[in-house]
């Protein structure tokens, strides 16, 4: 309990230094000004949420293996978290690129795949409140995570390579090369704490989780006498 | 091999099965023929615009009509129970994702071979030059499309509210087929076709990734 | 070796395999929190004629379908010896509730594809075999969706006899059949033990089909509760009184 208690107030605390680093270690950016500051807490929220939703992917694949019930929480645990850092993605995405570029969206291979990662991991939680027995529920929702993680370079390439007539502008990514060196030190600080709260999150979903199976094996041995 | 001779012996019974009613593919052409017409009154077809949006909106058509296909897929081994007849007689339980998705395949596959005239007539396009390349591209897709509605249509066979619930989990999963299938097909109808062997490519790519991904955990998915 | 009797032609007319039994270990099965099955034991030896008595819930269909192979169990071991490998005809016929076979398809045509899959030789004559010891022969073109209840139950133990198994599990036989059925129903499945093979049904209460009983055993929350075998009386268990 204290362990949990700790990294919650270390990734607290990190968040927190994350925020100060943005807005006043950072130096402004030359041509897009202060809005560009969203681009630190967007990308490495970006990074944290695909190496959460691999977690995700090797989770699926131990509990088909093994079917022992941590790894279905840990999936389920990895989807949400995955999830809620793919939603920040996508909104913090257009916040920066309307003033940045004039527009919300644009159809380029890392945004579009974002969305599509999105809503297959929708679906995947959707698929879960569908089935009612706990044993089935964990085997199909694993399957579904791994067909759709399977997806996702191939959705990845596909738009990369087939979709590029109108060059977009290119929202992250393009920003890693020739960065300012405190830039660059203050992007990596983000994803360090981006993978530590999310770690801390995972934690607490998870404990929530086995928490949400032992009352419902209670209730189940108590209506049985 | 026991799991050939099984397939095909499956595969005899789905087709002998769907041609003696035949519903299926009825009700998907005229389906995929209701979406083709209502395309063409959301756009305007005859324009040089409505010819260019002319290839996506057919594979749009094709991935609409196939969440409808398969959702009898396993549905109707669920009346008397036959998936576990079948599971119990078959030595090797990927002869029934075989059987089921080559005949997918196939039923997609007639049902395009139906749609084309009307495609070809509805936005002036000419397609006989182009039937060689393009029969490729819409086998290469079918076999994708029905390789992932198969093994999702074992997924939602087992939840409740299975209508809603295929499209949701299957179009996703499609994204990089109506992209690649979209644009190979709409470069090769252009003005000055050209045939994008890459993207072709790139369906049979993904074909193996989900044929194999199905060969290795489809028996997972009919187990209780 | 043809087993005839004077009146009519029996359904079984060769045991090819030897006589095979059935051992549940410890078998467990769980639905989430739920025990269906608690360390199920049980030893039945070949040619027997076992019923499972219980309540409904009390875990039959479970046990039945595990022995089947189409559940398989959280914990515990099935095996079955004496049988023949891992060939076709070493698996069990099973018959439940529904007929396991296609609507869409023919009698004839449902038994053909069934026998074509567990590698049957000369399938089609082994159907008309059965159709004509089922008495189906004369609806052999007609689609299975047009049959009468009876003829739904003779259909699906043409099916789970096509390939000549060993051992026979039976999920309530006797369900929604009238007195002709069950006594035909009765008949049929003495005759299949009497020729070597080991059935296993579930049943509610004393019958026709119950007398055929070499042994009982009362399942009661996914556990054994009684068994003839160890001294408890078949008319207690028929009528879930436990041991």
């Amino acid at each position: 309990m204290t362990k949990r208690i700790l990294l919650g107030a270390v990734a607290t605390a990190l968040i927190i230094a994350a925020g100060y680093a943005n807005f006043y270690v950072a130096p402004t950016e030359r041509t897009m000004g202060v809005i560009q500051r969203i681009f630190y807490f967007h990308a490495a929220t970006a990074w944290a949420g695909e190496m959460v939703f691999f977690v995700c992917f090797v989770a699926n694949l131990l509990y088909v293996w093994k079917r022992e019930q941590k790894y279905d929480w840990l999936g389920v645990t990895c989807a949400e978290v995955g999830l809620a850092c793919i939603t920040i993605v996508l909104i913090t995405g257009p916040i920066w690129a309307k003033p940045v570029w004039g527009i919300y969206w644009t159809w380029d291979a890392r945004l579009t795949s974002t969305f599509v990662l999105w809503l297959l991991y929708v679906s995947y939680l959707l698929l879960r409140t569908l089935i009612e027995e706990p044993g089935r529920r964990a085997l199909l929702s694993a399957l579904f995570g791994i067909f759709a993680f399977l997806d996702v370079p191939l959705v990845f390439f596909s738009i990369r390579w087939w979709r590029t007539q109108h060059p977009a502008p290119v929202i992250m990514g393009g920003q890693g090369s020739g960065l300012d060196p405190t830039m660059k030190k203050v992007f990596f600080f983000n994803v360090l704490v981006m993978h530590i709260f999310c770690l801390f999150l995972i934690v607490e979903r998870y404990v929530l989780e086995k928490l949400r199976h032992d009352v419902d094996l209670l209730q189940r041995e108590a209506e049985v006498q | 091999m026991a799991l050939f001779s099984n397939t095909a012996t499956l595969l005899n019974k789905e087709l002998r099965t769907e041609f003696r009613s035949r519903e299926l593919l009825t009700t998907t052409s005229v389906f995929i023929l209701i979406v083709l017409v209502l395309f063409s009154f959301a756009t305007n077809p005859g324009t040089e615009e409505a010819r260019q949006f002319a290839p996506g909106l057919l594979w749009l058509a094709i991935l609409f009509a196939s969440s409808l296909m398969f959702q009898s897929c396993f549905l109707r081994e669920q009346v008397n129970d036959t998936l576990s007849s079948l599971r119990l007689a078959v030595s090797d339980p990927f002869a029934i994702f075989l059987a089921k998705l080559i005949a997918n395949t196939l039923f997609l596959l007639l049902t395009e071979a139906l749609m084309l005239p009307f495609f070809a007539i509805f936005y002036n396009i000419s397609l006989w030059s182009k039937l060689p390349v393009l029969s490729l591209v819409l086998f290469l897709g079918s076999i994708g499309i029905a390789v992932a509605g198969t093994a999702i249509s074992a997924i939602s066979a087992q939840a409740r509210m299975r209508e809603l619930l295929l499209p949701l989990l299957l179009l996703p999963l499609l994204t990089p087929v109506l992209v690649v299938s979209a644009t190979v097909t709409g470069s090769l109808l252009d003005r000055d076709p050209v045939v994008q062997w890459k993207g072709i490519a790139f369906l049979g790519v993904f074909d193996l990734v989900f044929l194999t991904a199905l060969w290795i955990f489809g028996q997972y998915l009919l187990e209780e | 070796m043809t087993v005839r009797s004077r009146q009519s032609r029996t359904i079984v007319t060769t045991l090819a395999l030897p006589p095979t039994g059935l051992r549940f270990e410890n078998i467990d099965k769980r639905y989430g929190g739920l025990f269906a099955l608690r360390r199920v034991s049980l030893e039945i030896s070949p040619g027997e004629c076992v019923v499972l008595a219980g309540r409904n819930g009390s875990g039959k269909t479970t046990l039945l379908r595990i022995a089947a192979r189409i559940v398989s169990p959280t914990a515990g071991q099935l095996s079955f010896p004496g049988a023949a490998g891992d060939s076709a005809a070493g698996r069990p016929g099973y018959v439940a509730h529904t007929t396991m076979v296609y609507d869409e398809l023919t009698a004839e045509e449902n038994l053909i594809l069934f026998a074509k899959l567990q590698d049957v030789p000369n399938p089609a004559a082994r159907a008309e075999e059965l159709l004509r010891e089922v008495n189906l022969y004369e609806r052999r073109d007609s689609a299975v969706r047009t049959f009468s209840r009876g003829m739904r139950q003779r259909i699906a133990i043409a099916r789970a006899l096509i390939h000549r198994p060993s051992v026979l599990l039976f999920d309530e036989p006797a369900t929604g059949l009238d007195p002709l059925g069950i006594s035909w129903l009765a008949k049929t499945l003495g005759e299949v033990n009497r020729s070597g093979c080991t059935v296993v049904m579930s049943l509610h209460g004393e019958s026709e089909i119950s007398a055929l009983a070499t042994r009982a055993v009362q399942l009661d929350a996914g556990a054994v509760i009684a068994d003839t075998k160890t001294g408890a009386s078949l008319r207690s268990i028929l009528s879930f009184g436990g041991a």
